[in-house]
């Protein structure tokens, strides 16, 4: 698989408008974009339900100087099969997901979720298969797999992105992102350098959002009492835009706001990231 | 007194979870109850954590002792067997609950006791000794103050710590008057519990067998180690003259030594106590103190089946601490009962459909009772990773409904729509076809921007959530004509 360089979208090291990153910052994205081949996961649920997440991701990554590749053989990374149980049927998927992204230096996700099951389940999985090969395979690839806003923070080492974004915010921390990822604090330091955001904190942050996969048809009706809990918090910060590493969550949480008409929506960090004067995002 | 629901451990089919929650959810006294407790207690609990600056290190000794234990389990339990005959102590081994009870009662009826008196012991629940004996014509009576209130209302625990957290002092100064004839009665909590401490200091003053369960038991020294808050247990192994333990064989820990680890690990992480109030170590009988005669039962009952499968073994760890309880956000909100089980929230999804065998309806719906958000193996003081355990059960409950559900396993609607969807993800072009031929069809459903209503399983779904409609064009399509290919 040849690295493909896309020439419509040339990777520009501009300067975003206000204070950039410093110098030392921009040279180690240009050194790491040269180095390093970086490919887009970008998980069937963006693929089909958010391409505006995917869309974004690759603009932030460009406008930083990142070149993504997005391996078109991509499809789904078999989570929901394997938590749901079917996980003999998964394991075409984990064989595939290895086989898509083992030439690549680092793969990157705007998904916790999906982004976890390839780092955390997939040794699992491959033992399941019994198949030592698979195994040494997934171990080599899973160290390259990164959450967005940790391939930013912790990879890249960058919080301001030279995003801009004036709208009031709050943020839900995706229990796949925090508890399984450890992300820590990478999402909410990259929104606090977000210029023009009014950032709120969101009380029980920490709470799961009651999404859970197909938990959330198989047990609808703890998800959605789970759910309402979410909402309520939400409501209390008066914020006008909930955010997430993960779009199936926010999907969930979306889909409660809407139903209630209360007038807040959800929006994928991606999106607030890619944001910046000259383009603003939804 | 008998129990009207059952529970996973009775004859019979119990409930799922799903249709157990739904109850559970709609009560609102209940959700009130729980989520009130569960708040409180975890909040305490990551305080009392915090104060000790090697908690990490204290879970992974108590993971590395456990795991040791589960991998000699053989040699522990006979060196166990051995240091209590060595002090004057009968050791009972027993493969399942009939073996259990019926030693039990045997050991009552021979010193002809009429009435035993129990410490809180979630074995003894799990076997249904109160049940069996009270048909041998024993009354069992508990004497935690939680368990009497759950033995009055006729109910089952919800939760492993506080049975009867379901409960507010209301529904139990109610009880109280109709059961135990109390009058002018407060809710005060000192006043109600003063009443059940009226009832129960006669009950063991005049039991001759007490009953319990067991939190360690020592390989080494043979010593049995009762962890416990209100004296009762205290009173129970010491006044009547027969002492009687039942233990899940996976208790032991291997010498007197690690109970530095344990006693660190579980007060902080069950009340977030740095100490319990009563902590009871028993090594036998010894002259002019205590029991003339000790009886360790140790049981079986499922738990070597567990100790065969290497994902599932680490179950075994559990201390019974329940602080997966208190921060499940899935427990917060259905409460102990909809889990129908003695072993309720996290730790009870994985321990019971694992105890009883897979293959049952209802305790197969247990390890999908979960979002999987992690929350209860980042508290498990002895590092059990539910989740994985969660996920791994929930593939054997699929493989032993395709592999021995015949042709229904095989034409399960969820089976069909899994296998064909796992087929279309494993080919890129079925996949693009498949996103095409789904943004076509959802045009009866996807009208004015959002989706209202999904037919069949996943009407779950839109009963108060909408769904965005898939977009006119996927990222990939947008990828592919940006860059011309």
């Amino acid at each position: 698989m040849q690295f493909s360089f896309n020439t419509s979208a040339q990777p520009t090291l501009k300067k975003p408008p206000g204070a950039g990153p410093p110098l030392q910052v921009w040279s180690q994205y240009i050194s790491y974009h040269c180095a390093v081949r970086t490919a887009l996961f970008i998980t069937c649920i963006n693929d089909t339900l958010f391409p505006e997440t995917g869309r974004a991701t690759v603009e932030l990554l460009e406008r930083l100087g990142i070149g993504v590749d997005f391996p078109l053989e991509q499809t789904c990374c078999g989570q929901m099969h394997f938590n749901t149980g079917y996980q003999r049927e998964a394991i075409p998927l984990v064989r595939r997901f290895v086989e898509v992204f083992k030439e690549y230096e680092a793969i990157v996700s705007p998904s916790g979720s999906c982004a976890g099951m390839v780092r955390e389940v997939y040794p699992m999985a491959a033992e399941l298969a019994n198949d030592k090969r698979l195994a040494a395979e997934v171990e080599e690839v899973t160290p390259k797999v990164f959450e967005l806003a940790e391939f930013l923070v912790k990879k890249l080492g960058v919080t301001d992105v030279g995003a801009y974004y004036p709208h009031w915010v709050t943020y839900h921390p995706t229990c796949h992102s925090l508890r399984m990822l450890e992300v820590g604090d990478a999402p909410l330091k990259l929104l606090r350098a977000v210029r023009g955001i009014d950032f709120v904190e969101l009380p029980e942050a920490e709470q799961c959002c009651g999404f859970g996969g197909t938990f959330a048809v198989k047990n609808a009706d703890t998800s959605i009492a789970m759910l309402s809990d979410k909402l309520g918090h939400i409501l209390e910060t008066e914020a006008e835009v909930c955010t997430a590493g993960d779009n199936s969550c926010l999907m969930h949480i979306g889909g409660g706001l809407r139903r209630q008409r209360v007038g807040v929506r959800t929006v994928h960090l991606a999106q607030i990231l890619a944001s910046t004067e000259e383009r603003r995002k939804l | 007194m008998t129990i009207e629901a059952p529970d996973a451990f009775s004859k019979g089919r119990t409930p799922t979870f799903e249709e157990s929650a739904r109850e559970s959810l709609a009560n609102a006294q209940l959700r009130r109850n729980i989520g009130k407790a569960t708040q409180a207690i975890r909040t305490r609990r990551a305080q009392a954590v915090e104060e000790l600056p090697d908690w990490e290190e204290l879970r992974q000794a108590g993971y590395d002792l456990k795991t040791r234990v589960m991998r000699h389990l053989d040699e522990y339990l006979l060196q166990l067997e051995e240091s209590v005959h060595k002090a004057g102590g009968h050791v009972h081994w027993v493969r399942d609950a009939t073996e259990a009870n019926r030693i039990i009662a045997d050991i009552a009826k021979n010193h002809e006791a009429k009435e035993v008196v129990k410490v809180k012991s979630i074995a003894t629940d799990e076997i249904k000794l109160n049940e069996f004996l009270e048909e041998e014509g024993i009354k069992a009576v508990e004497t935690d103050l939680a368990e009497f209130i759950i033995q009055l209302a006729g109910e089952i625990s919800s939760h492993i710590l506080v049975p009867a957290i379901h409960k507010n002092r209301a529904e139990i100064r109610e009880l109280f008057i109709k059961k135990l004839g109390a009058e002018d009665l407060s809710d005060e909590p000192s006043d109600l519990t003063n009443a059940a401490r009226l009832y129960l200091r006669e009950k063991f003053l005049q039991a001759k067998v007490g009953i319990s369960g067991a939190n360690f038991a020592v390989a080494e020294t043979g010593t049995v180690c009762v962890v416990e808050s209100e004296g009762n247990g205290r009173m129970c192994t010491t006044l009547p003259p027969v002492l009687v333990m039942l233990m899940g064989i996976e208790k032991i820990i291997p010498t007197w030594q690690d109970f530095e680890v344990f006693m660190q690990l579980l007060p902080r992480s069950s009340t977030a106590e740095r100490m319990n109030p009563y902590t009871s170590f028993w090594t036998g009988v010894s002259e002019g103190d205590g029991p003339k005669e000790f009886h360790l039962v140790l049981m079986d009952n499922g738990r070597t089946e567990i100790l065969a499968d290497d994902i599932g073994r680490q179950t075994l760890n559990c201390i019974r601490c329940s602080a997966c309880l208190n921060v499940c956000p899935v427990y917060e909100r259905t409460g102990g009962h909809a889990y129908n089980s003695v072993y309720p929230g996290p730790i009870g999804a994985i321990l019971t459909p694992q105890l009883v065998g897979i293959g049952r309806p209802g305790t197969d719906s247990l390890p999908y009772a979960s979002s999987l958000c992690g929350a209860c193996y980042d508290v498990c003081p002895v590092k059990i990773n539910i989740p994985e355990v969660l996920i791994h059960l929930r593939g054997r409950v699929v493989r032993h409904r395709q592999d021995g559900g015949g042709l229904k396993g095989k034409l399960d609607p969820e089976n069909v729509a899994m296998r064909t969807m796992a087929r279309t993800f494993s080919d890129r072009r079925l996949y693009e076809a498949a996103q095409k031929a789904a943004r076509i069809s959802q045009w009866p459903l996807a009208r004015s921007g959002a989706i209202h209503r999904l037919p069949g399983k996943l009407a779950g779904w839109t009963e108060a959530r909408d769904l965005k409609p898939i977009p006119e064009q996927t990222f990939r399509e947008w990828w592919k004509s940006r860059n011309g290919s």
